[in-house]
């Protein structure tokens, strides 16, 4: 008999990375922190789908990540070039000075 | 034709042509014209209606392995989105013209975004859905910051990007719990997994997170608080776009994830919506009543409008499809209307950006003021427009439903919201002071533009006047999502089969 994880130990870790991604959203002030807490909030589903995929034995749960993979890479491109256009403007990253519409 | 290419006739029309724009917009010297490339989006835009017309005679068509699903459904809601940016692009020829470079690339945007948006009403696979959120959701990012060097442009670029990246997150956390409570991703077998999971705890906390992502797409109160910010900082024709067409195209994933994927948990699903709805209303109808910047307020009006959506989600499924699908349509309408009149008075430079900016305005312009003004009473529902018809069948529905008190929050919401309209309004018919001089730059409205304004308010005013066509195809629409669910479940399960729903087409 093989030493196996249970299914519930990766469910409880996507869980837990995925509610890390949110506090670090909510929490953190720069541009970039909080660019890279949603790329974990999206690793912490590719987890999810893969323990999934494990224990329904079907493979189509691993094709959603590949998606997800790629989606994320190009949300990345734009999300970056935005970060760049705010810097340039603003000269700032924090995203507690960037409220020029505050009326 | 195969059916996969007839299923997605429309789609395919619209990305060649974004495409091949794309392509062009190098070629085309830096400081020419960008029309002609303006001019083959709305070639391509009507060409997309015309192929979802054609769709009609098809009934329901399954493509790509059954994740596509081509119904009077998704073709109701592939008009409204198609129109939509027919309309944005008509207003928006002349807009960038001389002001930006590279303007071709937002024509192919706005075409690429429409992609997104209808493969996300035409798909019954979830992660389908997702793909077409992103396409739709990455091109409105990088169109809300067109505006380049305007520090507003980019910052509501990038707090759309955040908060719609955070919301995508959640909506896919919640498909994954979907595909662990169930097996599947698929709409139909969803529906089906969940009559005999052993994890109905696990099933409820993927449909709550999936109302958490699409709750930030259509803004809903309390996932409503980028709304403001974002609507107030992009191009006036880029606001009329992506209050409306995205909107659109999340309340008909909405309906189909809520009624034909967890048709099991309605009892539970209502009252959420029941919540959402309620403080929709209310949290959009008082927050626009203390705006004096115009985009900020017609914002904090379509979180409102979002909320009287929503109340149709607590009717019984062929009344609340319908009425949602109605409304949709006459909202799509009469905001894109508004919006591309304050794009022909604001202009690139935004002219006219609070409520006293438009002072005047009937005595210089009487045919942009009335055409703003009919679009503003359909807002408010004023009898003999769309608005009126829209909000008078979702409360209905609403009533027969049973959520009577929804309907009199609504109502009461109506009223509240006679203010703030008619404050811009009055504002439009007041004698202009001598400090009001924003408005005397005014260009002539070019010929497009007007078509455009024409086509909103003939739309508008049609589906109030004579409501009854645009009701039918509702009724339809509901009518072929619901018999579609039928079939599955009898292919389903044949021993109990019940095809024979227990609703009558009126």
């Amino acid at each position: 008999m093989s030493l196996q994880v249970p299914i519930a130990a990766y469910l409880i870790l996507a869980a837990v990375l995925f509610s890390t991604g949110v506090a670090a959203f909510l929490i953190k002030r720069n541009l970039i922190t909080i660019f890279m807490s949603i790329e974990l909030m999206l690793n912490a589903v590719n987890l999810t789908f893969v323990a999934f995929a494990h224990m329904w034995h079907q493979v189509s749960g691993q094709i959603f990540v590949f998606f997800v993979m790629v989606v994320a890479a190009a949300e990345a491109a734009v999300g970056l070039a935005i970060i760049i256009a705010i810097f340039r403007t603003r000269q700032t990253l924090n995203v507690d000075q960037i409220d020029l519409m505050k009326s | 034709m195969s059916p996969n290419v007839l299923a997605l006739l429309p789609e395919i029309i619209l990305t060649l042509a974004g495409v091949f724009i794309m392509l062009a917009e190098p070629c085309l010297k830096a400081g020419s014209s960008r029309k002609p490339l303006g001019w083959l989006a709305i070639a391509g835009t009507v060409g997309s209606i015309v192929a979802s017309w054609y769709q009609i005679q098809f009934g329901t068509l399954h493509a790509f392995s059954g994740t596509i699903q081509v119904d009077a459904f998704s073709v109701l809601f592939h008009f409204v989105i198609a129109s939509v940016v027919l309309v944005t692009l008509l207003g928006s020829l002349d807009y960038f013209e001389g002001n930006a470079s590279h303007t071709g690339e937002y024509f192919a945007l706005s075409l690429f975004g429409a992609v997104g948006m209808m493969l996300m009403t035409c798909s019954v696979e979830l992660l389908m859905v997702f793909v077409g959120l992103e396409i739709s959701s990455i091109s409105t990012y990088i169109m809300c910051g067109f505006r380049k060097g305007h520090a507003t442009g980019s910052e509501s670029s990038i707090k759309y990007f955040l908060l719609g990246s955070f919301a995508t997150a959640f909506f896919l956390y919640g498909v994954a719990l979907a595909f662990g409570a169930t097996g599947s991703t698929n709409i139909y077998a969803i529906a089906h997994g969940l009559e005999t999971t052993t994890t109905p705890a696990l099933a409820f906390t993927a449909l709550a997170l999936i109302l958490i992502g699409l709750g930030f797409k259509v803004s809903a109160a309390p996932f409503h608080v980028w709304t403001p910010d974002v609507y107030q900082g992009a191009p006036a024709p880029v606001v009329g776009l992506m209050s409306t067409a995205p909107k659109a195209a999340a309340f008909a994933v909405l309906l189909r994830i809520t009624f034909t994927g967890f048709p099991t948990y309605q009892h539970r699903w209502a009252i959420l919506l029941w919540v959402l709805a309620a403080l929709s209303m209310t949290i959009g109808n008082l927050g626009a009543l203390m705006q004096r910047d115009v985009k900020r307020m017609l914002a904090y009006s379509s979180i409102a409008h979002a909320g009287y959506i929503m109340v149709a989600f607590t009717a019984f499924p062929f009344d609340g499809i319908a009425a949602a699908c109605f409304y949709t349509a006459t909202y799509a309408a009469m905001n894109v209307g508004a919006f591309a009149v304050i794009t022909q008075i604001a202009g690139y430079d935004e002219r006219a950006r609070s409520i006293d900016d438009f002072t005047g305005l009937g005595q210089k312009r009487p045919y942009l003021a009335a055409l703003l003004s009919f679009f503003l009473l359909s807002l408010i529902g004023i009898p003999f427009t769309g608005g009126f018809f829209g909000k008078f069948y979702v409360f209905s529905a609403a009533i027969h439903g049973g959520n009577v008190w929804l309907a009199v929050i609504g109502l009461l919401n109506s009223g509240v919201a006679c203010f703030y309209y008619l404050r811009l309004l009055a504002a439009v018919y007041t004698r202009p002071g001598s400090e009001s001089t924003r408005l005397n730059q005014l260009r002539r409205i070019s010929v497009p533009a007007a078509i455009g304004l024409a086509l909103a308010a003939v739309a508008t005013g049609v589906m109030g006047i004579l409501p009854n066509g645009a009701v039918s195809f509702a009724e339809y629409a509901s009518h072929s999502t619901l018999i579609e669910q039928g079939r599955q479940e009898c292919a389903a399960s044949p021993d109990s089969c019940h095809l024979q729903l227990d609703f009558d087409v009126k």
